[in-house]
This record gives structure tokens, sequence and C-alpha cells, in this order.
């Protein structure tokens, strides 16, 4: 049957036949829709993990245990789940165990950009790149089998293009389940890594590598497909598309199997063709690998090493390198970057609107409508920032972020520079999906060392970023079964924090009050702001609409940075189809001119 | 079938990602091969959205070049002139005549271009350019969500597919309890574009 699947559904549906029993996340674009996918099948464990960390170490013991399992997450997600990662390199995994790890090339949706490729010289563990979602289908089952056969975890590696990119699959398997026993076999040797027994496996992981390389030479996932000889184009992944289009005539060595690298097969397509170039996205990874055999290749010369490709991208490339013959691509118009931009915005009645405002009032940070900027830099606060929605609060006009490294860094690094002896106040701003995360240790940290720094947790109740998963305090399961809930100001306490404040997100004189009794005071503080996801839970009632007589263009509710509050010809009105009403009268408790009220139902 | 390259274009929240889906669903079920891909920056609302939907007999990239895109749908204006430079000269453009301010134009920090400017930045690559009134008649129906589906009732009048392929895909895709006002948007769509003679 021939379905239409992106390449996220595509991979979860691939695990499913190939017999997975147990998945486990943590929440990433662009990788999210795998587990979401697997979740929706009944014979199958998947859990939203609290990190990327726990969800390597989960799938690890189900494959211990004898039992086919599945890690997908972002890029930067595997940065978190490296140490599980190597230790399953180390250990072998008994049942298969895949790891799908989806880079995003261009920094769609993340903090950086890296080519996640690396890691498997690191862990010395094959890599498979599929190139659209067929192949993508396709490949998990033979993931699983190669991990059992060859006693490894697997890295599947997928990007933003192919996990977001709906292709034809025609879905030709059924589930199949290993006949295998679930039970662990116990083996001190090889499943406890004393260093006398992690020095015993380290001639097995250096043999596996070789059994490995030989096994990519006739792998089916690695094909010729022969046109002209003039031009050899070794590529893998979405490039395969991008360079297929682009170069209709040339042969191409097109690998679904990346490494380790199936050597002779380079060397015997570089010998017949006149020239040999890599087209492949971020590093010179294959690039790299295949110039140390020795053989003449060229590509990043003249296709980026920075951003997504596309066709357009490939095909100048080629024309600046002589590949193509014609002329340079037609001029551009240069129209966009004149246009005003569309950022993604804090949606109408956001529970972290609040809050941001109240922060970068005190931090004098709001700067009205027509008003000269202030220097960011005499703002009395401090605020570290961390990612999920709220990060978007660091666009103006609230202005209220100053930093965003990678999950959970705020609390730790709101402590050092404390320590650091900054005079500032300084405060750090978490979400609680990514307190629970990563922001649990830093804390503990803080507390432990004295710091005396302020911590706002956002509890709106899910991870919203990434398209409202639930996670450990919202007492729901990725299956959507009931559980048990981690209840925040109960895990702040027990970690002997006396200072914590529970306070409505939508009620300003509270948040206010709240900020500046915790700034105020010499011990560590918390801030729990508790205020349901406007998107998660819509609620709409009564519209909040502006009175023209009583309002004065002062500009204040302009500075929520709320979509439904918008200008026409200098006045300001609500869009009463986006705001969200009694709900959120955040405008309405801020206006100076109390010119906001509720519409009156007729 | 011919190759079709098509973008449809709005802000998020407003139903380009279903609408696009469809069509890919659509060519799909009439045999094609179809590639479609959507970039939404953060997966947040209010921002720009962008899906790019390939049709043909063999698509290989699921990304359109520049300057090769046929058919431009446009749920808004100014991510209409955005994307101006991936039309194919002579490339047919339906927008919606309708503005949606970004927070830069409300703060007074940004102009929003005016309909001139717009039809003037499209005419640089489009050949046929229709601004039709996409959001008033939604909202005459009665639900402002339901533009994606006029949206898509004036896209099919380019596209040659049954009828009822729309509207079998239109079922499997949306709720029961809205279902009739989006068939009537559909309807509605192809009917007021046949008015100003999309096709
Ligand atoms: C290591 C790592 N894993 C996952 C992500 C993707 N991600 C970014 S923010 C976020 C969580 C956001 O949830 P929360 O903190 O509750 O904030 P909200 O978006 O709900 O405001 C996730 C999963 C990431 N950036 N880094």
């Amino acid at each position: 049957m021939k379905e239409l699947l992106s390449g996220n559904e595509a991979l979860a549906l691939g695990a499913y036949h190939a017999g997975v029993r147990v998945a486990a996340a943590y929440p990433g674009t662009p990788s999210t829709e795998i587990l979401e996918s697997i979740a929706r099948f009944e014979d199958v464990y998947a859990e939203w993990s609290t990190n990327e960390k726990v969800a390597m170490e989960v799938a690890l013991g189900a494959a211990y245990a004898g039992v086919r399992s599945l890690v997908s997450l972002k890029h930067v997600g595997l940065n978190v789940a490296m140490d599980p990662f190597m230790a399953a390199s180390t250990t072998g995994v008994n049942a298969g165990m895949v790891v799908i790890s989806a880079d995003d090339p261009g920094i769609h949706s993340s903090q950086n950009e890296q080519d996640n490729r690396h890691y498997v010289r690191l862990a010395k563990v094959p890599l498979l790149e599929p190139s659209d979602s067929q192949e993508a289908y396709d490949l998990m089952a033979y993931a699983f089998d190669m991990s059992e056969e060859f006693d490894t975890p697997v890295l599947v590696r997928s990007t933003t293009r192919i996990s977001h990119s709906k292709s034809v699959v025609d879905v030709s398997r059924r589930r199949v389940l290993a006949a295998t026993q679930v039970g662990f076999p116990r083996n001190e040797r090889k499943y406890v890594m004393l260093p006398g027994h992690a020095r015993l496996r380290r001639p097995v992981i250096e043999e596996r590598l070789v059994k490995l390389a030989a096994h990519a030479e006739g792998s089916p996932l690695n094909r010729i497909e022969w046109g002209e000889r003039s031009l050899g184009i070794v590529t893998s992944g979405i490039a395969y598309q991008y360079a297929r289009e682009v170069f209709p005539k040339a042969s191409f060595l097109k690998l679904g199997m990346t490494y380790p690298l199936a050597k002779d097969l380079v060397r015997h397509f570089a010998s017949q063709v006149d020239r040999m170039i890599v087209v492949e996205e971020l590093d010179p990874f294959l690039q790299e690998n295949i110039e140390a055999l020795g053989i003449k290749v060229s590509g990043k010369e003249f296709v980026p090493r920075i951003g997504e490709l596309n066709p357009s991208v490939v095909e100048e490339g080629a024309l600046n390198a002589g590949l193509l013959a014609g002329t340079a691509p037609r001029q551009k118009t240069h129209v966009d970057s004149k246009l005003p931009r569309r950022p993604p915005l804090l949606c109408p009645g956001c529970p972290h609107t609040g809050i941001f405002f109240v922060l970068s009032g005190m931090g004098k940070r709001l700067k009205l409508p027509g008003a000269k900027d202030r220097s960011l830099r005499k703002s009395t606060l401090t605020i570290t920032g961390d990612i999920g929605c709220y990060t978007l609060a660091t666009y103006p006009p609230l202005s209220a972020m100053d930093t965003t490294a990678c999950m959970g860094a705020s609390i730790g690094q709101a402590l050092g520079m404390k320590k650091a002896g900054v005079d500032n106040k300084v405060v750090a701003v978490i979400g609680d999906s990514t307190f629970l995360h990563s922001g649990i240790t830093p804390l503990v940290d803080a507390v432990y060392n004295q710091g005396r720094i302020t911590v706002v947790i956002l509890d709106n109740g899910t991870t919203a970023m990434t398209g409202h998963q639930d996670h450990p305090g919202t007492g729901v399961s990725a299956q959507g079964k009931e559980t048990e809930a981690v209840h925040l100001e109960q895990l702040v306490r027990g970690m002997g924090i006396g200072d914590v404040r529970v306070v409505d997100a939508f009620d300003m004189k509270a948040l206010r009050s709240a900020v500046r009794s915790s700034l105020d005071s010499a011990a560590l503080s918390v801030i729990i702001v508790r205020g349901e996801c406007a998107v998660r839970v819509p609620r709409r009632s009564a519209p909040r609409v502006v009175d023209t007589e009583k309002c004065d263009q002062c500009g204040t509710c302009l500075l929520l940075g709320c979509p439904a509050i918008q200008t026409e010809n200098g006045q300001v009105y609500i869009d009463t189809t986006l705001c969200v009403g009694d709900y959120c009268t955040i405008c309405q408790q801020i206006c100076p001119r109390q010119a906001i009220g509720p519409t009156v139902e007729e | 079938m011919n190759n079709v390259d098509m973008l449809v274009t709005g802000v998020g929240g407003q139903g380009v990602i279903l609408a696009s889906d469809m069509i890919g669903e659509v060519a799909l079920a009439a045999g094609c091969d179809v590639k479609k891909t959507d970039t939404l920056g953060m997966a947040q609302r209010g921002g720009s959205v962008i899906s790019n939907v390939r049709i043909g007999q063999k698509v290989w990239s699921p990304l359109i070049r520049e300057s090769g895109v046929d058919i431009l749908v446009a749920f808004e204006k100014l991510e209409a002139a955005r994307w101006v430079d991936y039309l194919r000269p002579g490339a047919v453009a339906i927008v919606n005549n309708h503005a949606l301010p970004p927070l830069s134009v409300n703060l007074g920090d940004e102009r929003y271009p005016n309909d001139e400017e717009i039809a003037g930045i499209l005419r640089q690559r489009a050949g046929r350019i229709y601004f039709i009134n996409g959001t008033e008649s939604a909202k005459k129906l009665g639900n402002v969500r339901t533009l994606n589906m006029y949206m898509l009732g004036c896209a099919s009048l380019l596209l040659a597919f049954d009828v009822q392929m729309w509207k079998d895909c239109m079922s499997r895709r949306i709720r029961s309890n809205v279902l009739q006002v989006n068939i009537a948007a559909f309807d509605l769509g192809r009917k007021e574009g046949l008015d100003v003679h999309i096709g």
C-alpha cells in the first residue's frame, strides 16, 4: 500500500514493523514526531523520558533484556546522551538498539548547527543515512538486524529535511517480533564496566569495526547508479536528491551506510570516473574519510559547509566550480530583505508574557513606541535564560533574556555570574519541561553552594515549544495514560529551599510582588509561575476591547508584544478573533488609563 | 500530468500545512509521485510558514529551486511578496487579499507594504496574479478557519484532479463536526476563483 509519509512517520513505522518493543525519547525538533508516531501503537512501550541521557539508558536496559529498542533525539540531544551512548558501544547491546539522531542544518529550530555524523567515529559504531521516507522506512529493519548481528548500537542520521518532508512510501512489511526470550543474560565481563572488563571490550570493538567495514562493501544500502563517466558524485542523505536533480547525467555512488566507509567500493567508483566529487550537507565527513584513502576528491571547495543545502545552492556551487555548463543563476530581487520580518511570537494568552513584562519593567528595559533606546547595559537585572517558547521574550518589546546556551544552563550560569561578583541581581528563567530535563542538578548545586540568585520556573504544564508533549510534571504519559505527576514545589522544597513562591501567571500584581520580594531576599529563592499554555488549553471568552474614548495611545499595552494587540492609523485595537479574553486580561491589568475591558455580550 | 511545483504560504495558525498536505494526498491518489516539505521556523504560531509541494512522474528534491515555482498560493499578502525569487517567469499567483501585520509593524518600527507595492513585487516574476477575498468569504461562511479550504478550492482550478478526489480527501482529514462548512468553503473558493477566471 502506498502512503504519503513524513520521514519521521516512516522511521517510526519502519521500527514498529521491525519489532521494536521499547521506545524512549525526549522531544526535540525535528525528531519529535518519531516517538509520537510510535506511541500510537499499543503493543509498544513508548515513553517521554526526563531527558535524552535517561532515554538512552532506558533503551539500553531494554536491549540488554532481549528486546528491540529505539531512541530518537535531536542533534543536541545526543550531546546530552553521549555518556550512555559510549557505554552502549562499549558493552554491546544484546537485542537490537537503534538511535535516531535528527540534525538541523540551517538551524531552523535549534540553538546550534552540528554534524552528528562525527560521533560515530568517536563511538565506533555504524552510521546509516536515509535520503527519503521510503529509505527511512526500509532502513529500520536493516538497522535492527545489523545491531544484533554485530552487537552494537546503530546510529541512524536524519535531518530536518528528511524528517519533515513527506514522500511516497510503499508500506510492504508487517510487524515481525523476534522469537528471542525476554530476560537479561547476566554476564559481568560484558555488562559491568570495571576497568578490567572495559579493557577486555576494547579489542572486541575494534574487531567489530573491521567486520562492519567488510559488511559495508556489499551492503545493498550502498549502490552505484551509472551515468556519464566524466563526473562521479559520492553522496548521501538529502544531498543525494539535490545532486540527482542538479546533475541529471552524472554517475552516482549513493551511500546509505556512511560509516564505516565501503573503501573498495569508493576506490572502484573513483577508478571508473574522470572526476569525483562529494556532495554532502554540513561538514566534509565523507570527503575527509575518502581523502584519507589517498583518493583525489573535492566537495567542500564549492558546496557550503554552513547551513542547509537545496538544489539552488548545489547548482550555484556546481556553476562556480565549472561542473555545469551554463550561465549563473537568475539575479535575485532581494525583496525579502526589505520586507518586514515575521518572527514567531508568544501567543495571545501566553502564560509567559506577564512575568517577562514584569522582569523587563523592573530591569528597566521596556521602550515605549517612539522613545529612545535604553542602553541594555544599564539594566539593573541580569536574566539568564533557557530554551523553550519563552526564549522568544528575548525579542523586543520585552527584551527580557540575556543568555540562552543549552537546556538547563540558566541556573548554573546565574550561579556562575553571582560567584564571579556581578553587582546586578541575577535571575534565571527556565520552563517546566526544561527544569525537569536538566535544571534540577544545577539548582541542587545552588543550594549546596549558597547561590544568591532567583530562579523562575515557568510552569505551563506542557512542553510547548516542540508541540505540547507531556512531561514528568503533567501526570499524563506519552501514550496518554494517567500517571504520577512530579510536583515542582515539593521537589524544590525537598532540596532545602525555603523561599518558594507559587504565583498565578495572569495576576500581574502578584507577579510584581513575588519578583520584588524574591529579588530582595538574601537567600536562594524560587518563583513558580503557573498558568496553562493557551494553545494546549484553548479557552476563549469575552475578548477584550479598547475604549477609544479613554485610550490616549500611550502604547503600554503594545509592550506586551501580544499578537492580538494591533494598531491601525495610530489607534490601538484588539483583534477579537485572537484575544483569549477572561482567561488572560494582562493588558487590562497594565493599562494606565483603564481603557481596556471585556466586550459586552449583546 | 506535467510536473507542477507549488508554494503554499501564510502565517502560523492559518492552516497552510493541512492544505498542502491535502494537495499531496490527492496527487498521490491520482497516481503521481509527490514530495512536500514545510518550513515553519520554531514550532510556534504567528511566524511565516512555507510549504513546497512537488508533483510529477518522478520527483527528486522536496525543495523547489529558485525561479522554479509554477504556482504560488498565499494566504496572506506580505507572505506572497516574500517568495518572489522562487517564482519562475510567468508563474501564477493566487493571493488572499488580507493583511496580518507583524509585530514590528504594530510597534511602528517597520512599514507594511501597500497593495501597489505587493503587486509590483509579484509582477517582477508572475505572469498572472489573482487577488481574492478569501478571509472575507470564509467569515461569511461563519468560520474564518475555513480559509485554507477556500484557498484550496481556488488552487484546485489549476490542478487537473477530479473534484471528488478533493472531497474524499477532506472527509479523511477533517473532523466531521466541521466537515460541511469546510466543504462549503472549498466549493466557494472554486466558484469565486472561476469568477475571476483562475484556471
Ligand atoms: C538537549 C535538547 N533537547 C531538546 C531540545 C528541544 N527543546 C527546546 S526547548 C524544549 C522544552 C521546552 O519546554 P518548556 O521548558 O516547558 O518550555 P515551553 O516551551 O513550554 O515554554 C525542548 C524540548 C533542545 N533544544 N535541547
